[in-house]
């Protein structure tokens, strides 16, 4: 009898210690990106609540459900699995552990203990286009996406709304870089293609194309036109150059599973997080902060409020159908 | 309309120039009797060793030396592979690829911990645009003034290098001694023997000069064209090269004017995207980028006739006893 309650302490001392565990994705923690973005949103809850979390970084992609497993064997809880790579992963493991929470980020997996955390883009890509057409002088923008896919048409077609929405005669002009992943690590065939958008006359070129984007951002700043960044903060790349990056904060999906997970709101199912969330953001420092007039700052946050409260409807490629705005 | 034409073709050079070299590279290997599917891996080693050095060193010049040090280190691994120990050559080809690509990945997470890339590369650790003589001052000339200004001038000096580079190539292979040698190891390697000429040697340094191709073709990419290295950036140009070769025949000169034609396809791919038909509306991205490769396979099929491979080439050489 002793010995049981003895267990049952031991059992419920785990059970408040059971520290969140977060697995980065490939690249490594410090990469500029998306896992560096993870590990800040963790390390935030860990100077919030003074709590510790446990953390992997795979070298490859056999090492995710590896990883995952472990974790979960070893009692943390939740465990946050970073990028779309890991869908597979954490769906096996998960139906492994019924009693273990899984979430995660950029990807939608399946299990009645698993928590996607997902990412409306698109209503950054408005802001972004908003903000191309308030700083172009020619009435011509462009946009290079990465591979040819339905996540990049969706942002294109936002890009294009926001920026109709200030001048409705603006050209904007659309092109993909390729039909394969490998679309979105060729800078160089970025930078072709954003060259060609410039020579035709546009004067900020968005990209939404990972690694191609660096290319991109290179020929508009080469050209001395302005470049818009992805999902990280690129103003930095080309200081002056770069007009704005549309953020996905990922940092905000990681801590937002930590507290949630510790103050008992966490939910599976699919979670959205937009400009109304913080999820989405449009990034301002000192790189950009010239290039940005007061008046598009006001208009930029306006239309953010606009669509955080819903009076502004973005038009999303998954829900709404094909694209109105070309 | 005219200036248009003149931008794609602007466009059609520099994304002509590393296929060329790369091409060339090849041409050099398969003339010798040694197949090379390594090209893309060396031409990505290349790139990476180009960016990681000039990104530590600020120096492009010094980019290039690491490229080509780089490159024909790897060509030479090819040698000892497929010439001393007589290998598949297709296999460690293959090799050379996967090597290129995780090492290349590998080292630069690890050196520069941003994913694999290499920082951004700016000023004097970027090969910079050459003005040509009178780029300026000819410019308001009719028709001849903009083709010296847009097209001739205002290219990376890999550019102009790749074009001497066809040219020279086959000045080398016809008028040399060391280039009629080569052709002839790659057809009947015996006979070269039987002259007592060491094909081993003959083929190692028909490597070097492959290496030193691929080395220049890396570089471009990462410390020309684009400004830093980024996993897996050559995305297949070094199999495209390859195709160029088999459609040029072996042959430099018309390996320069396959590798244009690729070049010119891609500059108008890119920009025909979101090009309106006359109001008829957009042709699919998809369409117009399969285009290149229909009309390879259009002119591969009906117009350039059979293409023969040196006929030693794929076979390692084995002295008779």
């Amino acid at each position: 009898m002793r010995l049981l309650s003895l267990l049952a302490a031991i059992l419920a001392a785990q059970q408040a210690l059971a520290e969140p565990a977060v697995v980065y994705s490939i690249g490594g923690k410090f990469d500029a990106s998306f896992n560096q973005a993870a590990w800040v949103g963790a390390e935030r809850f860990r100077t919030e609540t003074g709590q510790g979390y446990a953390e992997f970084e795979p070298e490859s992609v056999a090492q995710f459900e590896q990883a995952l497993r472990r974790f979960a064997r070893a009692g943390n809880d939740p465990v946050v699995a970073i990028g779309f790579l890991q869908a597979d992963a954490v769906t096996k493991v998960a139906a492994e552990f019924p009693d273990r929470r899984f979430t995660i980020i950029d990807m939608v997996a399946e299990g009645p203990n698993v928590q996607s955390v997902v990412f409306r883009e698109h209503e950054g890509a408005y802001l972004a286009g908003l903000m191309a057409a308030m700083a172009s002088r020619t009435g011509r923008i462009g946009f290079v996406g990465g591979m040819d896919i339905p996540l990049i048409r969706r942002f294109a077609c936002a890009y294009a709304q926001g920026a109709r929405s200030v001048n409705p005669a603006i050209e904007v002009y659309v092109a993909m870089t390729g039909d394969t992943p490998a679309a979105f690590a060729d800078p160089v065939r970025g930078a072709e293609i954003a060259r060609g958008q410039i020579d035709r006359g546009a004067d900020v070129v968005m990209q939404a194309a990972g690694g191609t984007g660096v290319g991109v951002l290179q020929a508009a700043a080469e050209a001395g036109v302005l470049g818009i960044g992805t999902d990280s903060n690129q103003n930095g790349l080309h200081p002056g150059h770069v007009l704005t990056s549309v953020l996905k904060r990922i940092d905000v999906a990681v801590h937002g599973a930590f507290t949630a997970a510790q103050d008992g709101s966490w939910k599976p199912g699919v979670r959205s997080l937009g400009l109304a969330e913080g999820g989405i953001g449009i990034a301002l420092d000192e790189h950009n902060r010239p290039l940005v007039t007061p008046r598009m700052a006001a208009a930029l946050r306006e239309a953010s409020d606009a669509i955080a409260t819903g009076r502004i409807r973005v038009h999303d490629l998954y829900t709404d159908g094909p694209c109105p705005w070309g | 309309m005219f200036l248009d034409i003149l931008l794609v073709l602007d466009s059609t050079l520099r994304i002509s120039a590393p296929l060329i070299l790369a091409c060339l590279a090849g041409l050099f290997a398969e003339r010798s009797g040694v197949f090379d599917i390594g090209l893309e891996g060396k031409m990505l080693a290349a790139a990476f060793a180009a960016a990681a050095t000039a990104a530590v060193t600020g120096s492009a010049w010094l980019g290039l030396v690491a490229a080509l040090g780089a490159s024909v280190f790897l060509a030479m691994v090819h040698g000892f592979a497929c010439i001393t120990q007589r290998g598949n050559q297709i296999v460690s080809g293959v090799a050379i690829n996967f090597i290129a690509a995780g090492a290349t990945a590998l080292l630069g997470q690890a050196w520069f911990g941003q994913g694999g890339r290499t920082p951004s590369l700016s000023g004097a650790a970027k090969f910079q645009d050459i003005r040509l003589p009178g780029a300026e001052s000819l410019a308001q000339l009719p028709v001849a003034g903009p083709i010296w200004a847009e097209l001739i001038s205002g290219h990376k000096l890999l550019v102009y290098l790749a074009f001497l580079a066809a040219p020279a190539s086959w000045w080398v292979l016809h008028r040399t001694r060391f280039g009629m040698r080569l052709r002839a190891v790659g057809e009947n390697p015996a006979a070269v023997d039987t002259a007592g000429i060491s094909v081993a040697w003959l083929r190692y340094r028909a490597l070097i000069v492959c290496g030193l191709l691929c080395g220049l073709s890396g570089a471009y990419l990462s410390t020309a064209q684009g400004a830093g290295f980024i996993p897996n950036m050559s995305a297949g140009k070094g199999f495209i090269a390859l195709a160029a070769l088999i459609f040029a025949k072996w042959r430099p000169i018309q390996a320069l004017l396959a590798c244009l034609l690729f070049g010119f396809l891609d500059a108008v791919a890119i920009r025909l995207q979101g090009f309106d038909w006359f109001g008829l509306g957009e042709l699919p991205s998809q369409a117009v980028q399969a285009l290149p490769y229909l009309l390879t396979v259009i002119l591969l099929a009906g117009f350039i006739g059979r293409a023969v491979a040196p006929r030693a080439g794929g076979v390692p050489y084995v002295k008779e006893r």
